[in-house]
């Protein structure tokens, strides 16, 4: 049980290891490649119906910011989300939760607490439903589907009931700031995103917290049987996931400057999209942060593109639709076919361990 | 020719020297079986002598590799499940495979529902339902009840319309009193004297000698997937006989010497565990050092003990005792806590991520405590992994290669070596060998005496009677859900054991022939 084995063996293993193109991580690099090549491409297709505007740097430059902060508070969401998927769960409140969570916080009685009571109010409101959500599945054995829809459906009741079904004007100027703010020229919303995802990508590879995800959503009878509190976990994925829409919420009002119950819709699905077409499996277990944050930014360019080229919304959500199938179509032919075609024709040598004939 | 016929006429199933392999492992190996119309042929067998493969290929799930399948004098391949059934051979699992939400009758004709023009007949399904199972004797049972709402044997009895649905000539049962309570075992065996007076014939399956003994007219035993006996009479071979060709392995293994040193303090005590259904008044000791092996059929409840015993089951009866701690009943964290690792049945399904790399699987009980303030130690894990690779010799050794890549006797190093490295004091494995090919065996048998000789307490169940003889220091038999009989494995033979596992016939027989 010495440490000191540590290091020097771990470089050992790596020298022994498989080649880096064959590592698994090597898999979210190529994927997060292409993810990139779309967005050249969007970018490419801009530039041929726009030579006036994607000529001008300034503008360019500045449109980026324009995509970025689009996906700032979607982001925020898909990071929690992706926590969710990667651990087994499905979270599809999550649209529900920043409209209850932003509503909560414009209320008159919210506002007269400041900008620091606002702030808590929407990211307390998000914990708290979201470990509702985490209580139901975790120990009302509820599905993840069917609990979260159920919190979807009441969450904007609730929302719509605290709003009086009105828009609700924040009133506080340091909130209504945040989304005018720049720092070294980025937006503070982008900047929030950045951070969230950074923060989120260190909880999933690094910590104990990100291992238990994976292990839960791999395989939860496993982990249950390795002692792992499958259960807690879980309850907690599920206020992580609140606490990205507490987040979020107060971004979009920033953005608006209010509020209402109808805020936030569909960000369920643009989140679980972003997710998928980032690579994150929906059966559990495996998922990347980076991959989700390249997946939201995909669809917040997509939408610039046909602001910018002046195209109607409904073709727009036809395209997003089409990169949905066509992403998860890609990883089903990378992970199947061409690793048979390659192992058919000896461009791989056999796996070794794998059983032998005897 | 037309001799051959004239004498062969009522033979409606004939193998020859039927072989099929997996990879590592010969399951079957030049199996003979004559089956007449309207017989019940008795199958018998250990665990892995080759019965359930045998099965699969009657019923067209496996193709043989080589040799004959002779069905109504005719050589056949089916190229599927479908093809043996519409060829006549119907399999009844011991896992029904009906679909619960269902009707009886919908769950009769799926697949084959009375109709034109892609209508079906609910009417004409329903009367021909009502049919089928007034021929099995069974007319009450409703045809438009929900199959989920029938208890097992209803269940069964749906099966069994089925297959006469599709006009079966063979219905083969896969342990088919297993699921039943005693008294529902006559009703089975007079519904099965009913199909073979209308010359359907049977082939059998059970563990039970005395079930054989009443329903059944010929055996076939097969032992290491070959046949040992054909076409033993079924109700005259004398019991000894029987039990003496499925036992004796033609394949020796290898077991480690047991030491001569006395096991050391008690780790485990268990007392009047039970679980209603499972279960009930379980005893058992473990010691340090100690190798303790369960003997037991599928459905014995021994594996619903050791899952018990490690928390995975809350335990309705009785304590279990760790250390002179009393554990809480259905906490597994509790149990691991206090020094108890589970290498669980199912490998794939309950012990591994197979996605993910060797260390995380081999740390996945370990890893917070290489954690520092939460944030995991990644080249920590592996050389610790490293090191238990090491030691149990795993192959391929480069911990970052994904479990999935492992042979299934590495996987289950795999599992062992994730309780070697915490401060696990009793090893509860179940079933360590299931599919494991030979040469790893000896391999892991050598890893689990080492252990037992470093002071872990080892506590093991294995279908394989030879393999718990073999391995442990001790061994206790059960039988639906009590322990029959404890005692050093020194003082047990695999034919004593064999026989108390399925239902002390033996000694009933030896009594018999003694006073006849």
């Amino acid at each position: 049980m010495s440490a000191e084995v540590g290091v020097k063996d771990g470089v050992a293993l790596n020298a022994a290891g498989p080649r880096w193109w064959k590592n698994e991580s090597a898999e979210g690099l190529w994927r997060n490649l292409g993810l990139v090549g779309v967005l050249l491409a969007l970018f490419a297709i801009g530039a041929v119906i726009r030579p006036d505007l994607y000529g001008n740097i300034d503008w360019v430059t500045n449109n980026m910011m324009v995509i970025l902060t689009q996906a700032a508070a979607i982001g925020v969401v898909t990071v929690g989300m992706t926590f969710v998927i990667i651990g087994g769960g499905i979270d599809l409140s999550v649209g529900a939760l920043i409209a209850l969570s932003g509503v909560w916080a414009t209320t008159v009685a919210t506002q007269s607490f400041g900008p620091a009571g606002m702030i808590f109010t929407a990211i307390a409101v998000g914990v708290g439903a979201g470990l509702v959500n985490g209580l139901l599945i975790a120990y009302g054995r509820l599905v993840p589907f069917i609990a979260t829809l159920a919190m979807l459906v009441a969450a904007r009741g609730l929302a719509a009931a605290i709003s009086g079904k009105q828009t609700q004007v924040s009133n506080d100027q340091f909130i209504n700031s945040l989304a005018k703010e720049r720092v070294l020229g980025v937006p503070l919303l982008v900047i929030i995103l950045l951070v969230v995802a950074g923060l989120g990508w260190v909880l999933l590879n690094r910590t104990t917290f990100g291992r238990r995800t994976i292990a839960i959503g791999g395989n939860a009878e496993a982990a249950r049987l390795a002692g792992i509190n499958v259960r807690g976990h879980t309850m907690l994925l599920y206020a992580l996931s609140g606490l990205c829409c507490g987040i979020a919420a107060i971004m979009l009002t920033s953005l608006a400057t209010s509020s209402q119950a109808a805020a936030a819709e569909l960000y369920e699905l643009d989140a679980i999209a972003a997710a998928i077409i980032g690579g994150t499996l929906l059966s559990g277990g495996r998922g990347t942060i980076v991959g989700s944050l390249f997946g939201v930014i995909v669809f917040s360019a997509i939408t610039n593109l046909f602001a910018i080229a002046n195209l109607p919304t409904e073709v727009q959500n036809m395209v997003k639709g089409a990169i949905i199938v066509v992403a998860v179509l890609i990883q089903q032919v990378r992970f199947s076919s061409v690793t048979q075609f390659a192992r058919r024709h000896g461009l791989s040598r056999p796996k070794a361990g794998t059983p032998q004939q005897t | 020719m037309s001799e051959q016929v004239a004498e062969t006429s009522d033979v409606v199933l004939r193998l020859s020297g039927v072989v099929k392999t997996f990879p590592g492992v010969r399951a079957l190996d030049g199996v003979e079986l004559e089956v007449r119309a309207g017989e019940v042929h008795c199958l018998l067998g250990q665990n892995g002598a080759g019965k359930s493969t045998l099965i699969k290929v009657l019923a067209g799930v496996h193709r043989p590799d080589a040799g004959r399948v002779e069905w109504l004098g005719e050589e056949v391949s089916f190229s599927g499940p479908q093809a043996a059934m519409k060829a006549g051979i119907a399999t009844i699992y011991q896992e029904l495979d009906l679909v619960d939400y269902l009707t009886v009758a919908e769950n009769i004709y799926l697949g084959h529902e009375p109709r034109s023009f892609g209508f079906v007949h609910k009417g004409q399904a329903a009367r021909q339902t009502g049919e089928l199972l007034g021929r099995l004797g069974h007319g009450e049972i409703p045809p438009q009840r929900l199959v989920k709402s029938l208890p097992a044997a209803g269940k069964q009895i749906v099966s069994m319309a089925r297959a006469l649905s599709h006009s079966a000539k063979l219905i083969i049962m896969d342990e088919p009193s297993a699921v039943l309570a005693h008294d529902e075992v006559g009703n089975l065996f007079r519904i099965i004297r009913e199909l073979t007076a209308q010359g359907i014939a049977v082939v059998y399956i059970s563990h039970r000698l005395e079930e054989i003994r009443e329903i059944g007219d010929r055996v076939t035993v097969l032992k290491d997937g070959r046949t040992s006996a054909v076409n033993l009479p079924a109700r005259s071979t004398p019991t000894r006989d029987l039990v003496s060709r499925m036992t004796g392995r033609s394949i020796e293994y290898v077991f480690p010497e047991r030491p001569n040193t006395a096991p050391g303090e008690r780790l485990l005590e268990v007392r009047g565990l039970g679980r209603s259904g499972e279960f009930t008044h379980v005893d058992l000791d473990v010691h340090a050092g100690e190798i303790v092996g369960i003997a037991g059929l599928v459905g014995s409840g021994r594996s619903e003990v050791l899952e018990t015993i490690f928390g995975a089951r809350q335990a309705e009866a009785g304590t279990v005792v760790m250390n002179g701690k009393a554990l809480p009943p259905g906490n597994v964290a509790a149990a691991v806590r206090a020094g108890i690792g589970m290498a669980p049945e199912e490998r794939k399904s309950q012990a591994l991520l197979l996605g993910e790399p060797i260390y995380r699987n081999m740390t996945l009980t370990t890893f917070p405590g290489y954690a520092t303030a939460g944030f995991t130690d990644a080249g920590k894990e592996q050389a610790e992994a490293m090191r238990v690779a090491d030691q149990l010799e795993l192959r391929p050794r480069d911990v970052r290669r994904a479990v999935r890549t492992l042979s299934g006797g590495n996987q289950q190093k795999v599992v062992v070596g994730r309780w070697l490295l915490g401060d696990t004091r009793l090893l509860i494995l179940d079933e360590p060998t299931r599919g494991v090919d030979v040469g790893a065996r000896a391999e892991l048998y050598q890893v689990i005496r080492d252990l037992a000789a470093s002071g872990v307490g080892v506590l093991l169940v294995s279908s394989e009677v030879p393999e718990v003889l073999g391995l442990s220091d001790r061994v206790l038999v059960m039988r639906e859900g009590r322990v029959v009989r404890s005692a050093p494995a020194t003082e047990l033979n695999e034919e004593d054991v064999l026989d108390l596992v399925m239902a002390g016939s033996l000694t009933a027989a030896t009594t018999e022939e003694v006073a006849a």
